[in-house]
């Protein structure tokens, strides 16, 4: 007979035991040369910088930092390459390249993962099962396209730019490196590409497969460096477009400096993105959808659904679930199968996601942490939750790019349409409704470059993904992105 | 009609919650990657095996073959000792009394499926005799079946009355409603005919007959779960779940103990609340646990088959 739960049962825990992904087989050089013509050259500048485990705080490798001298020379070896090889090489066989470099990042698809975890703090099961296959999947894409240009843009005639200078991220790695790469050699360009000073090794292990591949010398370039070093490569005057994906801030840099001169640009910026649960959603679904949306690699996504919108009447609901939810997210070791949540990608982010968490509680607002237990040594942030917020609230209007999730309630849809496009930054929306009629009438009023219906996160190499307004320009991924690579003549 | 949840306020079950499929599929998927290690997986498996119904529904069934089934029951594997009993063995109301007797005084349950198992396509009056008459040979637990078509034909009412029917006949015996999902197709219609079950007083919900495929996927499990939780939420009152068909394999019944664990919380995780309608999980479980122990694989001939 069913009874009233009265008093507490007795229960035991089935805890998981620790299931650590292997590393034996993966080998890091104590020291990492930049990438230029072809071959691993020590840095002009002479000097190196710690690259950091953030799991574990400890150093994993040291990286060469470029100089202008050595991005003049990266530069002057793409402008080479470009001029005497690449732009005669074949489409098709340009095609065979950028499909040669996709198969050997599948066979090193393990090793890969694993110093991606191992240099970033994501949890091995994101690296092993999103980030390594979307990498290849990018360059498999793109090499479908290298030969069919005409069919792209039809009627015009198709030309590449010349040499690209790419700037990175840390939160998605070999990932924006493929989403860069691959689009750019399609089209027919050279590159000097700049991985984040925090991520740079599978940006590296991707020089070594680019070496082995055979791709003739000097047609992808890898300049490892700070900031100092992104910026030669924006102000070089020899290249011919300028592809950024990072903060707000340093994107209106770049367009600043680069103001007056003939560089394309495109902007993949910041983000404070709407997740709206309308009261007919799939609630269980949604919360899912809450969960995957801010807490999906820690935070650190720049279209993350870091502003939740609930249906006042559904909302006590979807909190008390989502809270529920929030507490059986496992926070630990990345190389652990088991880890949901692993570690921030640096100190200085740690810094500024807590800085933000302080700025939320001096605004009154309500917070709510999962209380999964944080490892003492590395990086951590237990997800966060704050409720009783207000549009006017910084939490609210600034990206934080971690595990911080803001909560408002509204009433009718044309106030939650108001709200969430009540915003400087228009990268992503979701959307969470039964009815098809209320979801096509919200993706249509929206201000965001993705609308995702009852998902979100989702990214596959045909969709292109970019932002409205502060959120940035141009369109990566799709034959879309293949604009952005391309002068397109009559 | 009076039962355990006579003084609950019932919902509009035309209004059961939604649920979206793709969504449902993306979650299991994250259950499945879990990686489930060495005592982990040990405490795992033994816990399984303490979970299974050990079932035979089988019109050629014998007295004989029951007998033995339940002498499994107790003695899953004596090679190996603190090996637990299973949960129950699960048998026709015919063999009923065939089970009490041979499994008497060692804790293992007799349950009997009823209300003509496997279709349902009886009237009340019969189906409240198969169980009365179950209930009086001695069985400990009652798993019924819904009528899957009037609740396909949108006659909620029809279904809920027959289950706060079967309920009251049953006594002091646990009631189990298989809601046999194969054929209820949707997973909307699954979290429907849970909420109906669990309002009219089952104390355990079951997805399947096991003669019916498909049966017990993840998805509709999880499904469920979720609806035992949202009940658990707004009335109290804590339902069991047991699924039933399909689930032969080891890895498979860790799987559904980590959905357990993660969506009901380890307050599920024993047989009281939780148990596996199958009869060829326990040996697979049993190679696995001597594996773990052993470090070798044993031929399945070392492994009684009933």
């Amino acid at each position: 007979m069913a009874k009233k739960v009265t008093k507490k049962e007795d229960v035991f825990s089935w805890d998981y035991a620790p299931a650590l992904e292997g590393t034996a087989h993966v080998k890091i050089k104590n020291k990492y040369d930049l990438f230029i013509d072809g071959k691993f050259v020590k840095p002009m500048s002479g000097r190196y910088f710690d690259t950091i485990n953030p799991a574990t705080e400890e150093c994993v490798s040291q990286i060469a930092h470029g100089n202008d001298a050595d991005v003049d020379k990266a530069v002057k070896a793409a402008r080479k390459a470009y001029k005497n090889v690449w732009s005669k090489v074949s489409p098709s066989d340009r095609a065979k390249y950028i499909y040669r470099i996709a198969r050997l990042m599948q066979e090193r698809a393990r090793e890969l993962a694993v110093i991606e975890t191992i240099d970033s703090g994501k949890v091995i099961t994101e690296s092993r099962d999103i980030d390594i296959p979307l990498a290849c999947n990018h360059f498999f894409y793109y090499a479908g396209w290298a030969d069919k240009l005409a069919y792209a843009f039809p009627n015009r005639k198709v030309e590449p730019l010349g040499v690209v200078g790419q700037i990175i991220p840390w939160n998605f790695p070999l990932l924006m490196a493929a989403w860069k790469i691959a689009p750019a050699l399609a089209a027919g360009n050279t590159v000097v590409l700049k991985p984040a000073e925090t991520t740079s090794l599978t940006a590296l292990k991707l020089a070594e497969i680019i070496k082995d591949s055979g791709l003739p010398d000097g047609v992808v370039n890898i300049v490892t460096g700070h900031g100092d070093t992104g910026a030669a490569i924006v102000n070089h005057a020899d290249v011919n477009k300028i592809a950024f994906t990072g903060s707000t801030q340093v994107g209106k840099l770049i367009q600043a400096s680069i103001a007056g001169t003939d560089k394309k640009l495109t902007l993949e910026l910041g983000g404070k993105s709407a997740n709206i649960i309308l009261d007919d959603a799939p609630i269980d679904q949604a919360v899912e959808g809450i969960v995957n949306g801010i807490f999906f690699n820690q935070g650190h996504v720049c279209c993350a659904g870091s502003r939740l919108f609930v249906q006042e009447n559904v909302a006590d609901l979807v909190l008390k679930k989502l809270k529920r939810r929030m507490d059986q997210l496992i926070i630990g070791d990345p190389l652990d199968k088991n880890t949901d949540i692993g570690a921030i990608n640096s100190k200085e982010q740690l810094n500024t996601i807590n800085k933000y968490i302080a700025i939320g509680k001096d605004e009154g607002a309500d917070i709510y942490q999962a209380s999964p237990k944080v490892p003492e040594k590395g990086y951590y942030c237990a997800p966060t939750l704050f409720t009783d917020v207000a549009q006017s609230n910084r939490i609210v209007q600034e990206e934080i790019f971690g595990p911080v999730l803001t909560v408002q309630t509204f009433r009718t849809v044309d106030e939650v349409i108001q709200k969430a496009n009540n915003s400087p930054y228009g990268l992503a929306a979701g959307i969470w409704s039964d009815k098809g009629a209320r979801v096509f009438n919200l993706s249509s009023k929206l201000k965001a470059g993705v609308v995702w219906a009852n998902t979100y996160n989702k990214f596959d190499p045909t969709s292109p993904f970019g932002g409205y307004k502060e959120s940035g320009f141009g369109r990566e991924g799709g034959v879309h992105g293949l604009s952005a690579y391309v002068n397109l003549k009559s | 009609m009076k039962n355990n949840t006579s003084n609950i306020v019932l919902p509009n079950f035309s209004e059961s919650p939604r649920i979206d499929k793709v969504g449902v599929e993306e979650r299991v998927a994250k259950f499945q990657k879990r990686s489930i290690k060495s005592e982990t997986k040990i405490q795992g498996l033994k816990m399984a095996l303490s979970m299974i119904d050990l079932t035979t529904l089988e019109g050629k069934d014998t007295p004989g073959k029951v007998k033995q089934m339940c002498y499994k029951a107790q003695h899953v594997h004596d090679v190996f000792s603190e090996l637990p009993k299973v949960a129950a063995v699960c048998v026709y109301p015919s063999m009923v009394d065939v089970a009490v007797k041979a499994v008497a005084g060692s804790g293992v349950k007799v349950a009997s499926v009823s209300t003509a198992f496997p279709s349902g396509q009886a009237p009340l009056a019969v189906k409240l005799a198969d169980t009365k008459f179950a209930v009086s040979k001695g069985a400990d637990e009652i798993d019924m079946v819904i009528s899957r078509g009037k609740f396909l034909s949108g006659e909620y009412n029809f279904v809920f009355d027959e289950i706060a029917a079967i309920k009251e006949a049953c006594g002091k015996a646990r009631l189990k409603v298989i809601l046999e999902t194969g054929e209820l197709v949707t997973l909307d219609n699954v979290r429907r005919a849970s909420d109906i079950a669990m309002y009219a007083g089952a104390d355990f919900i079951k997805t399947s007959t096991g003669k019916i495929q498909p049966a017990a996927t993840m998805q509709v499990t999880y499904v469920m779960l979720e609806a035992i939780r949202d009940f658990m939420d707004t009335t109290g009152i804590k339902v069991g779940m047991k699924p039933a068909g399909g689930i032969s394999n080891s890895k498979l019944a860790l799987h559904n103990l980590v959905m357990v664990n993660e969506v009901l919380g380890a307050g599920w995780l024993n047989n009281g609340w939780f148990r596996f309608g199958a009869s060829s999980l326990a040996n697979d479980v049993l190679m696995q646990i001597v594996k773990a122990e052993t470090g070798v694989y044993q031929s399945s001939n070392y492994f009684s088959i009933d």
